[in-house]
């Protein structure tokens, strides 16, 4: 018998673990063999544990399972029984493109990999010349997933036309932005596919060497990274041959050091090299001078992980999915307070409310939702008014907000929007790397005028919209300029939280 | 970087120093990836440690600690035997995890960076674990925590000398 039990970490965190062993004394009791394996997420976050038994070929999943409840397994009609996984209504309903196999294979297993498509797309890019690789992403209008929405293959190009010794492929996972977990989840539950668009990048500009930058509040991923790479190197998909191809690429996991900042790239490479991760100046582009002073491509793990499968289906069928300079998929990640969390990978269009109340079946809590939080801790607040807003790039820039790394944050009406403001600025204080006064000082001035307009000081609301449009003008990277989204959001779309009411009420 | 738990942690010898940080040598900017290894032997970075990074790397003491104070995990003290971190971030406050941290550290008589005074726990405060569709999040010498109550985060304080 073969039964499932996911390795992600949230999994992990609602007791997967327990569960696995519990399955496996119950197996012993019963006399039954069983095989279990641990698989990443399928993105069910509010059912995981979710645990699948394969019967006929069919995987049935259980869930959420309790240690206690390890007998449900052996048993089909327990009452946490889900019936097959994939008929579930939030399998049924995505587009799982980059998401393909996270959940379904052995996150470890090489020859799972390649039984569902993996390294397909390496072998092909390998016949390829880099010029036509690059084509072919630019094809697939494949923007970079980790927040400002470049596209790829332009990058790419840069890189691979800059003369150099040495270049390098840096994948910033360096994943910090609240209700975000897209990266986590991929390389817990599919690190190949990381590596295989790695590979790909690396044979597309002439870089022979890759950099998994991650961070220190990740140690699952980091194990399962670390393992994959050593699997891939032992099978000839890293190292001085790829796949017989003659060319090479390897590469290995950084590990930072709580710094928030540093998922901005210039500081992630700084960082990478040593030093301080202090923001630098562009120019020059790090696809010029970047890791050691070499051209660098510098990519959010989804960007990376979404190339393998451009490579394997085409860049066609990629570039089908989506609305309009928005195309293909997105993992959207929906945190928070919400009924049903999780990760789900769509095509690029459906409006911000169905994703909210449709997919994650509105709050926790049961209280109306008041706002989300899109993009991170430099996202806009948007209010339940603005949830006819289609997910994309453009459509949320015209709503004066940011899709970001696609994180969901959903609210109730006991949110204090007050105080997420004032968190807003508190982090970007916490978090800075001090290069420019408007983000080191301005911020910290942002908490006390915060603080000022929760005491009833009603004047001091103008002085922070001043001290946002100097932040948002004066900064050098999207920490200090882009907190001013966060707090100038929850300021328009709920003014009377900030306009005295407590000298109001007394 | 995940610490083994509640194992007193040895003393820093200069010899074994020494050795993890030639282990490092080898890697391009081994700056950050010599920190971790000082930090998950000992659990801090030896103030011993920064004249002989330098010399390794040939650069000066007051730049390595430039680097060192920069990053928010890098500890000049040791932390208490176990290590809680708690998620402040936004999806985690979403469902109420602030609220719930702030007054069960309270309850303890304890504040954000502080170690228990028989050096039984060090909480600190953390921002995202990567846990938001299951918070509130915590994390406990490496090992995740989600959907933590008030009952739990208590339990898990009291068990650890808290
Ligand atoms: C403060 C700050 C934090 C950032 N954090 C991340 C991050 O954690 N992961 C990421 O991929 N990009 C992050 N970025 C964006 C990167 O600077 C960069 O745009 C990205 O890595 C490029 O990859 P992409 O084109 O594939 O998105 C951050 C930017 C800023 C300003
Ligand atoms: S905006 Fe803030 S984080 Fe960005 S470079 Fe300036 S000081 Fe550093
Ligand atoms: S916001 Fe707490 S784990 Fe992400």
């Amino acid at each position: 018998m073969k039964v499932y039990v996911p390795l992600d970490s949230a999994a992990k965190a609602l007791g997967a673990d327990a569960v696995a062993e519990a399955i496996r004394t119950e197996a012993r009791s019963r006399g039954v063999e069983v095989e279990i394996v641990r698989n990443g997420s399928r993105g069910m976050i509010w059912l995981e544990p979710l645990v699948e038994v394969e019967r006929d070929g069919v995987r049935h999943g259980y869930g959420p399972l309790l240690p206690s409840e390890a007998a449900a397994v052996f048993d089909t009609d327990h009452k946490k029984a889900l019936g097959p996984v994939e008929d579930l209504d939030w399998m049924k309903r995505q587009t799982r493109l980059t998401f393909a196999r996270c959940g379904v294979v052995d996150p470890l297993s090489l020859d799972d990999y390649e039984a569902h498509g993996g390294l397909a797309g390496l072998r092909r890019a390998l016949e390829m010349s880099g010029e036509t690789i690059v084509d072919e992403v630019k094809a697939s209008g494949l923007r970079g997933r980790g927040g400002a929405g470049f596209p790829t293959g332009i990058k790419w190009d840069t890189v691979r036309l800059a003369h150099a010794d040495r270049k390098y492929i840096v994948c910033n996972a360096d994943e910090g932005d609240s209700g975000t977990f897209a990266d986590r989840m991929i390389m817990e539950g599919d690190p190949f596919t990381l590596i295989e668009g790695m590979a790909i990048a690396g044979i597309a500009v002439g870089a022979t060497k890759g950099y998994l930058y991650t961070r220190s509040e990740y140690p699952d991923a980091i194990a399962v990274m670390e393992a994959a790479i050593r699997v891939a190197r032992a099978r000839g998909v890293l190292g001085v041959d790829v796949l017989g191809s003659g060319k090479v690429f390897d590469m290995e996991v950084r590990v930072g050091a709580g710094a928030y900042v540093c998922g901005e790239e210039t500081s992630l490479l700084n960082s990478l090299e040593g030093k301080r991760g202090v923001v630098r100046a562009k120019p020059p582009l790090p696809a010029l001078e970047g890791a050691f002073g070499k051209p660098t491509v510098v990519n959010n793990v989804i960007s990376l992980a979404t190339v393998p499968v451009i490579f394997e289906k085409g860049a066609a069928h990629y570039a089908s999915f989506g609305l309009g300079r928005s195309k293909g998929t997105m993992p959207i990640q929906i945190a928070g307070n919400v009924a049903r969390g999780g990760l789900f990978e769509t095509a690029f269009g459906m409006p911000l409310g169905d994703l909210v109340n449709e997919i994650g079946g509105g709050t926790r809590s049961g209280r109306p939702v008041k706002a989300v939080q899109v993009g991170g801790p430099l996202g806009a607040y948007m209010p339940v008014e603005k949830f006819d807003t289609p997910f994309g790039y453009e459509e949320f820039d015209g709503q004066g907000g940011l899709i970001g790394h696609a994180g969901v944050v959903v609210f109730d009406d006991t949110a204090d929007m007050l105080k997420m403001a004032r968190f807003a600025m508190e982090f970007c204080a916490i978090e800075s790397c001090g290069k420019c006064t408007p983000c080191r000082i301005g911020a910290r001035r942002g908490v006390e005028t915060i603080d000022r307009i929760a005491r009833g000081d009603g004047a001091a609301v103008e002085l922070l919209t001043d001290l946002c449009e100097t932040m948002k003008d004066g900064s050098l990277c999207a920490l200090g300029g882009f907190t001013p989204y966060p707090v100038m959001s929850a300021l328009q779309a709920f003014p009377e939280e900030f306009g005295g009411m407590k000298e109001a009420a007394e | 970087m995940p610490q083994p738990s509640a194992v007193p942690l040895p003393l820093p010898d200069a010899q074994e120093i020494q050795a993890l940080i030639d282990s490092q040598l080898h890697l391009e900017g081994p700056l950050l990836p010599i920190f971790h290894a000082l930090q998950a032997a000992f659990g801090y970075i030896p103030e011993s440690a920064i004249p002989m990074i330098a010399s390794a790397l040939n650069i000066t003491g007051a730049e390595v600690h430039g680097v060192m104070s920069f990053y928010h995990d890098f500890r000049t003290v040791p932390a208490g035997r176990r290590v809680l971190k708690i998620c402040r971030s936004e999806a985690c406050q979403a469902v109420g995890g602030d609220v719930m941290a702030e007054a069960v550290l309270k309850k303890h008589r304890l504040d954000w960076h502080q170690t228990t005074r028989d050096g039984a726990l060090t909480v600190e405060p953390v921002y995202c674990l990567g846990l938001c569709a299951c918070g509130p999040a915590a994390m406990m010498d490496g090992k995740v925590i989600g959907r933590l109550d008030e009952a739990g985060m208590d339990r898990i304080l009291t068990e650890a000398g808290a």
